[in-house]
């Protein structure tokens, strides 16, 4: 034989994940969600959908063309990005509003810190905190033919009780997706069901989120406050949807476990205590810039190693210095 | 019993089915022989032939370098014809002694051996020594040095790594399906040795036929034990098996003595029993030859030095252009570029794939999935290690126990973005151990 075969490092053979495969899941997780929303709020949503989508789909191609690197569109990332946007904003936000978090979120967030898997913070999330400061009245503007009254976060921070009923099928205001608890549970269980997240990072932060509303909600345990609290606002788009972005959460097992914890605890200062109604999308970007912190002191020790003795050795040195 | 595992690991897809109902069939080298005399951890071993000097099959041809060292035997009887550099499987070249077989396979007369029951440890040790038996799992170690720890009586397992987790890989399966009382018997010479000690035959669930033979073969054998243990790579792998047959963790600065045991692979202890009992050298192995390129998937037991383009053709030649030939299974082996190279004590394998999955994979950026964390069965942070080996990061490698990693290649099988993870972090280890030697 002449011919010289393919050489390479082991291993030989690669599983048949990608990363298009994981970024194409989280869209379809994502379309139950989209879909109710169109169905909710009509047109507006499905055209603010489109416009965001194709906004952060475009700004990363222009910008690759641009910069002269190889155009990483086909990974699905922008199109996940978009999706999750629009999915924050209000149906009445106008059109330009839309293209502008689109660029931002792309631009600004992922593709000036070196492009996917680079960015230190959630894109879509980035860009709806921008839109918030600084379009506070248009992004907050809930009022749609089909909703007038305030949203279910809104009604109980002034004290009333929303319907819990309402809240679960999605027939309340809000952004485009977070309204139906339904469809975000149905696509998280396509994300859980496929490997494409665990209950690691959701299930801290609703748990740690739960337990801070019943000490210090002023409700005590309190069924009604608490699901209002679930499922009236951003919370489980948050916590399936965004706190698991696997690029801005922490990579240890134990590091997921205690971010998601920090984000239920300032998700609940936030909301319990802020003049503002909402809190997740600040405390997930918030958590997002702790990860370097939390994974540097939650790497998990290799088999068979064991444990560094010097903790036992400095604790014995203070209590030689006490003595 | 419960079958026992360890955290991590991966489910590739395993091949078997290619082989594992092939007999073993034995292979007349046709060629000529290489015998390279570097085929184990160690010195190499030095010639006691020279060109034209003639030999006989099992006859000494290079004696062990040093303490940890392995002698060679000629496999064949023949005439020496060169002592040159060859080519091995690594793509290194070492100095190989070259034997031109005169076909006739004439056997040299081995002494009278006395029963192994009145034998003493240090003679049972002495004879695995002078046979020139290795790990013959991959590493390659020798195995009476592995018999030797420091103390003896420390040790409480004996395992018998009957797991055999790469994909594709069938010989050690044949091997306990064929001849299960020559694996028990070698067990039972390693027992000898080792008066506290406890004999295991660790086999992966999905061989329940070799586990119902095994069990039924060692049902009168109190010191013998059965354990199947759930099927998932690298179960094989040393601190894993011994992790799961015992719950005792050790690390890259152990030896498997330290937590108590011994593991030898199924050929390994086969090899120790021909030597004791029968004081033959280490002549042979089993090698799968397999993969979808391969018209006819066998398992044959091979004359160490034998070429392996001669196996190819022996199993029906290639039905499909290769595009890769691995020697060894998928997840470890070595890929290599042309089949002219020999097989040596550590083969296992040689596979042989249409298609390679990773030259039509281009790596992207991570995405930070933590998917290689999940599967590293050495709870290491695959994806940070690989780029603190791509930068050159000496300081964080270490301190993030990159020397830990037994290179199984579960994180760059897994990961979706494709990346190398690791060929960077193997890199790394190799220049990090290569410091620490110096």
């Amino acid at each position: 034989m002449s011919e010289l075969m393919n050489v390479s490092s082991n291993p030989h053979i690669r599983s048949k994940s990608t990363t298009s495969n994981i970024m194409l899941l989280v869209v379809i997780a994502l379309l139950p969600t989209a879909g109710f929303g169109i169905y909710n709020f009509g047109t507006d949503a499905l055209l603010l959908i489109l416009v965001t989508v194709a906004s952060t789909v475009l700004t990363e191609f222009i910008y690759e063309k641009c910069m002269k690197m190889p155009v990483t569109i086909g990974d699905f990332s922008a199109v996940v990005t978009g999706l999750l946007l629009a999915l924050n904003l209000p149906s009445t936000a106008p059109w330009w509003m839309a293209v502008l978090g689109g660029v931002f979120a792309i631009l600004v967030v992922k593709m000036l810190f070196g492009g996917l898997g680079q960015n230190f913070m959630n894109p879509a999330l980035g860009a709806r905190c921008f839109l918030v400061i600084s379009f506070p009245a248009l992004m907050t503007n809930f009022q749609t033919d089909a909703y007038t009254g305030a949203t279910p976060l809104a009604l109980l921070k002034s004290g009333g009780s929303p319907v819990l009923l309402d809240m679960i099928i999605g027939r309340t205001g809000g952004t485009i997706g977070e309204t139906s608890l339904l469809a975000i549970v149905l696509g998280a269980c396509i994300l859980i069901l496929f490997g494409v997240i665990d209950l690691k990072v959701p299930g801290s932060y609703i748990v740690s989120f739960v337990i801070f509303l019943i000490l210090f909600g002023g409700h005590g345990f309190d069924p009604a406050f608490i699901s209002a609290h679930l499922a009236g606002g951003g919370l489980m788009l948050g916590a399936f949807f965004m706190a698991t972005d696997y690029v801005t959460r922490p990579i240890t097992p134990k590091g997921q476990i205690v971010y998601g914890i920090f984000l239920g605890i300032m998700t609940g200062i936030f909301r319990l205590f802020s003049s503002g109604a909402e809190g997740v999308s600040y405390a997930i970007i918030l958590g997002n810039l702790l990860v370097p912190l939390i994974e540097k002191y939650t790497m998990p020790r290799a088999f068979g190693v064991p444990k560094p003795v010097k903790e036992k050795k400095s604790k014995e040195k203070e209590g030689e210095a006490k003595s | 019993m419960a079958s026992s595992t360890f955290l991590g690991g991966v489910h590739p897809y395993d091949g078997k089915d290619l082989s594992k109902d092939k007999p073993i069939k034995d292979v007349l080298p046709k060629g000529d022989l290489v015998y390279p005399l570097s085929q184990h951890i160690g010195a190499p071993a030095k010639p006691v032939v020279q060109k034209g000097d003639h030999v006989l099959t099992g006859q000494l041809i290079a004696e062990a370098g040093g303490f940890v060292s392995a002698p060679i035997y000629a496999s064949v009887s023949g005439t020496v014809k060169a002592i040159e550099p060859r080519r091995i499987v690594t793509g290194d070249s070492v100095n190989s002694i070259i034997i031109e077989n005169d076909g006739l396979y004439e056997e040299v007369e081995y002494p009278q051996r006395k029963p192994v029951e009145e034998m003493t440890k240090e003679e049972i040790i002495e004879s695995v020594r002078t046979a020139g038996v290795v790990g013959m799992g991959g590493a390659g170690f020798p195995t009476a040095v592995k018999l030797s720890p420091k103390e003896p009586d420390k040790i409480d397992y004996i395992i018998a790594n009957c797991a055999e987790c790469e994909p594709y890989l069938t010989s050690d399966y044949r091997r306990m399906m064929e001849n299960p009382e020559l694996l028990i018997d070698g067990l039972k010479v390693m027992l000898q040795l080792f008066d506290h000690a406890q004999g295991i035959l660790a086999v992966e669930e999905n061989k329940p036929d070799a586990i119902k033979l095994l069990k039924e073969k060692t049902k009168d054998e109190p010191r013998i034990e059965v354990r199947p243990l759930k099927t998932k790579y690298p179960q094989g792998a040393e601190r894993m098996i011994i992790y799961a047959c015992t719950g005792r963790k050790i690390n890259s600065k152990m030896l498997p003595a330290d937590a108590g045991c011994i593991v030898d692979n199924v050929d390994t202890i086969v090899a120790i029993n021909d030597a004791v009992r029968n004081g033959r050298p280490l002549m042979y192995r089993i090698v799968t030859v397999t993969g979808d390129a391969i018209k006819d998937p066998r398992n044959f037991r091979v004359r160490i030095g034998t070429n392996y383009h001669e196996l190819i053709e022996e199993a029906g030649g290639f039905i499909k252009d290769p595009e890769k030939i691995i020697s060894g299974g998928p997840m470890m082996g070595f890929g290599i570029f042309d089949t002219n190279v020999p097989t040596t004590k550590t083969a296992s394998a040689l596979l042989c794939l249409s298609r390679d999955d990773v030259s039509r994979m281009a790596p992207s950026a991570c995405i930070n999935c933590g998917q290689c964390v999940e599967a590293c069965p050495e709870q290491l942070v695959p994806s940070h290690l690989a780029t603190y080996s791509e930068h050159y990061n000496e300081e964080a490698f270490l301190k993030n126990n990159g020397l830990e990693c037994v290179e199984c290649g579960c994180c760059s099988f897994v990961c979706p973005a494709k990346r190398p993870l690791t060929q960077y972090i193997k890199s790394m280890r190799k220049i990090q151990l290569g410091k620490k030697k110096k």
